[in-house]
């Protein structure tokens, strides 16, 4: 098992750190949003991310990326989450990568991995029809042709969708929404005629979009896998999802920890530094173990994607859901001790409790996976 | 994995199947399945003296010490190979130990060639068994403040005092023992020193708990001639050695509630409260408090391993075994809570054989210790405020 970095792993955590405190810091996230930037993230700072490798961490070294695994693609997630870095990475490169990679065939790899991993193109997943996370209630339809399907129905909480160049959509092609079997996955040209993408910004000042399917039409080569075998890739791209949805909930609690700490050391109330008190003391070190726990779960979940994928789905859960309760904790502890400073939008720590709200909410909440890991022991 | 590893994987597979008795080959049932060794020890069977033996005499009781100290002089990654193949077998510990867990470690550090060629083989073959006697009745939390006093007589101590919750005291054979040695110095006036039980002037009067048993005693020393050679580290230096077999000692505690249980919780839930059509538990409360819990449970799991990880990389931080012992006594609590909230009235009887003589409810009450002892849950969030987050004036 490798729950620490190693010394690879340690370079590109430093680099991915550097870069990123540098180039994409919250300062930037708050530029977007005062700009109303049509955007929604920094272009200057997606092309460097590409051209440091990056974006194409998932991606096999012959299709143009870095061959690396998901504790990588971690390691920047974390670091993302440090920063608050607005990017494509999550949706693009490790959500739609990953479907690619668990269903596409040759040709579709190699059309599309190289301009993911370059940043050339932006993929993104649209799953989600509920407001909250139910990804087998699938009801958007794909009816046969002569040459290809049909789609119609409507997604929401589409990541990145009014950037995306491909939209990677899980269809129900049979069956009854809630049925594992008769989802099929389909490659979609964003700007394919029918398709119509509504931006959302989202409390987070990130992006997402709800997105209507009407009468839009695929030949058959835009199936991604087994026609109504989805689930199975869909599953993939999602735990990959969740995991480094962990990964970037740890980088916000940590940094939002770390921020509070230092204010602990620093404001004065009675004539004394306010870390000088047993209550606040106390509640700083059970954030502490809760932090360092949910680092190995969060570590754990995605040694298990790049080890043993098949019997991933418990650890994922677990990270996942501990995750999100850690973040939430940690961002309200934030504000609580940083006192009426914390409310103001002047301050960041505003950001860091927005970011975790939404990644909270992001690919099932901590209730959702609690009640996966329920049934998967069986009670 | 390495060609090394690798045929040492096959060699101790094959040395456990063919040296492991059957009957050690199984879940430890009860308290009295577990072996402790030591001078008085009654063996529960041949089988669990002969599995003692065997690993004691290969040095696998205690695996990587090393061979001349009674060791097996395994390496980190071999050790971890043998645990792996013990527990694919099934094999029960041969032995449980506080010289082991505590006393063993603080001696390859702090003690003299002689100490360790005098003890710790002893303890690795599970001849003498030790207990440990650091708390006095006005030493819990503030432990320095002992008062314990060992006065010096040229080329012996004369120990005077008592220690309490002093585990298995009146089982044990010796004791290591925080004693003063400067009254006017509060933790520079301690030193570490190790008792024979037998000596003239030590006695033991266990303690009633609120399960009803008595793990722990009263230990009263009376006139008590230790010899110098039974100093362990410099004289008023005890502290240094007591901190750092608290690391270990929060480690084991931390790790606590490991152990098999004849009965998961999600079983007993099952069977207790039945499942219903989606194969949920009929209680939904019961069932997301279970989830929860295993939620927490398998995070710790996963923080253990990394936390076995952390010293090849030089990253651990000697303050995180408090991080483990906080958190592992408070985790295995709110397990005990949920088995007895799932169990429900059967598991109240006290003295029926039905409920093993509410073997379920004394070990319930019994884990609302573990918090407490080894340094309660608050000494350990304030020793993580002050040497980890360096929180002023902690």
């Amino acid at each position: 098992m490798a729950l620490i970095p190693t010394e690879e792993q340690t370079m590109l955590l430093e680099s991915a750190r550097d870069f990123l405190a540098t180039e994409g810091p919250v300062s930037q996230l708050r530029h977007l949003r005062d700009s109303a930037d049509a955007t929604g993230f920094s272009l200057a700072l997606w092309k460097q991310f590409a051209s440091m490798g990056f974006s194409g961490v998932l991606v096999p070294e012959a299709l143009g990326g870095m061959g690396l695994g998901y504790v990588e693609a971690g390691i920047v997630m974390e670091q993302i989450g440090h920063n608050l870095s607005a990017s494509p990475f999550l949706a693009s490169n490790v959500v739609a990568t990953t479907a690619l990679l668990q269903a596409g065939n040759a040709a579709q790899q190699a059309l599309w991995l190289p301009q993911l991993a370059s940043g050339a193109a932006i993929a993104t997943l649209a799953v989600e029809e509920h407001t909250k996370h139910r990804p087998s209630h699938i009801a958007l339809s794909a009816t046969p042709t002569a040459h290809g399907f049909i789609l119609n129905g409507a997604k929401t909480f589409v990541l990145d969708s009014h950037v995306a160049d491909l939209l990677i959509v899980a269809a129900r092609r049979a069956g009854e929404p809630g049925d594992l079997e008769g989802i099929t996955l389909f490659l979609v040209d964003a700007k394919a005629q029918g398709v119509e993408i509504e931006r959302t910004a989202m409390a987070d000042s990130h992006n997402a979009g709800r997105v209507r399917f009407n009468q839009v039409k695929v030949n058959s080569e835009a199936v991604l896998g087994p026609v109504d075998g989805g689930w199975a890739p869909l599953s993939a791209a999602l735990n990959a999802g969740r995991a480094a949805a962990a990964a970037e909930l740890l980088g916000v609690a940590d940094e939002a920890f770390a921020r509070t700490v230092q204010y602990l050391k620093e404001r004065k109330q009675f004539d004394r530094l306010i870390g000088e008190f047993q209550g606040l003391q106390h509640r700083a070190a059970q954030l502490y173990c809760e932090l360092e726990i949910t680092r190995a779960a969060v570590a754990y979940a995605l040694n298990q994607l790049d080890t043993d994928p098949a019997n991933a789905n418990e650890a994922v859960a677990v990270a996942k859901a501990r995750a999100g309760r850690t973040a939430t904790l940690a961002v309200q502890e934030a504000v609580q001790m940083h006192g009426g400073m914390g409310m103001t939008d002047a301050f960041d720590m505003g950001f860091f409790m927005k970011r975790a709200r939404v990644l909270q909410e992001l690919f099932g909440d901590s209730n959702f996976h609690l009640n996966q890991l329920a049934q998967s022991r069986g009670y | 994995m390495n060609s090394e590893l690798y045929a040492f994987r096959s060699d101790a597979r094959a040395w456990l199947e063919a040296n492991c008795p059957r009957a050690m080959c199984s879940p430890v049932r009860t308290e009295d399945d577990i072996c402790w060794g030591g001078r008085d020890f009654k063996f529960t069977s041949e089988d669990q003296h002969t599995w003692l033996k065997r690993m004691g005499g290969r040095g696998w009781t205690v695996p990587t010490w090393p061979k001349e100290f009674g060791g097996g002089g395994l390496s980190h990654e071999e050790a971890e190979v043998l645990a792996q193949e013990m527990a694919a077998l099934g094999c029960r510990a041969p032995l449980s130990s506080f010289g082991i867990w505590m006393l063993g470690p603080a001696l390859l550090k702090f003690g003299t060639e002689a100490q360790k060629l005098e003890h710790l083989p002893k303890i690795a073959r599970g001849e003498i068994r030790w207990c440990q006697g650091y708390s006095e009745p006005n030493a819990g939390s503030d432990l320095a403040s002992l008062a314990s006093r060992a006065e010096d007589k040229g080329d012996h101590f004369i120990v005077n005092g008592q220690k309490i919750w002093t585990s298995f005291g009146d089982k044990a054979d010796w004791i290591f023992c925080l004693v003063r040695t400067d009254s006017a110095k509060k933790h520079t006036g301690i030193s570490f020193v190790l008792i024979d039980m037998a000596t003239p002037g030590v006695s033991t009067k266990p303690i009633q708990l609120i399960s009803g048993k008595s793990p722990f005693c009263e230990t009263f020393f009376d006139n008590v001639r230790v010899e110098k050679s039974n100093l362990v580290g410099s004289l008023n230096a005890g502290w240094d050695v007591a901190k750092y077999l608290l690391t270990h000692e929060r480690e084991m505690i931390g790790a606590m509630g490991e152990g098999a249980l004849p009965q998961s919780l999600q079983q007993i839930a099952i069977a207790a409260a039945g499942l219903d059509g989606h194969g949920r538990l009929t209680d939904p409360q019961l069932r997301t408090q279970i989830a929860e819990f295993d939620m927490d449970e398998a995070a710790f799991h996963a923080t253990l391993a990394r936390f076995g990880e952390l010293p090849k990389a030089r990253k651990a931080h000697p303050a995180m075994s408090s991080m483990l012992k906080y958190y592992g006594a408070e985790l295995n609590k709110r397990r005990w809570e949920l088995i007895m909230s799932a169990a429900g009235s059967d598991a109240l009887e006290w003295e029926s054989d039905r409920s093993d003589h509410g073997g379920l409810a004394r070990a319930w009450l019994r884990t609302k210790g573990n918090s407490i002892e080894g340094g309660t849950s608050e000494v350990q969030l304030n020793v993580i405020a002050k040497r980890i987050l360096e929180l002023p004036g902690a």
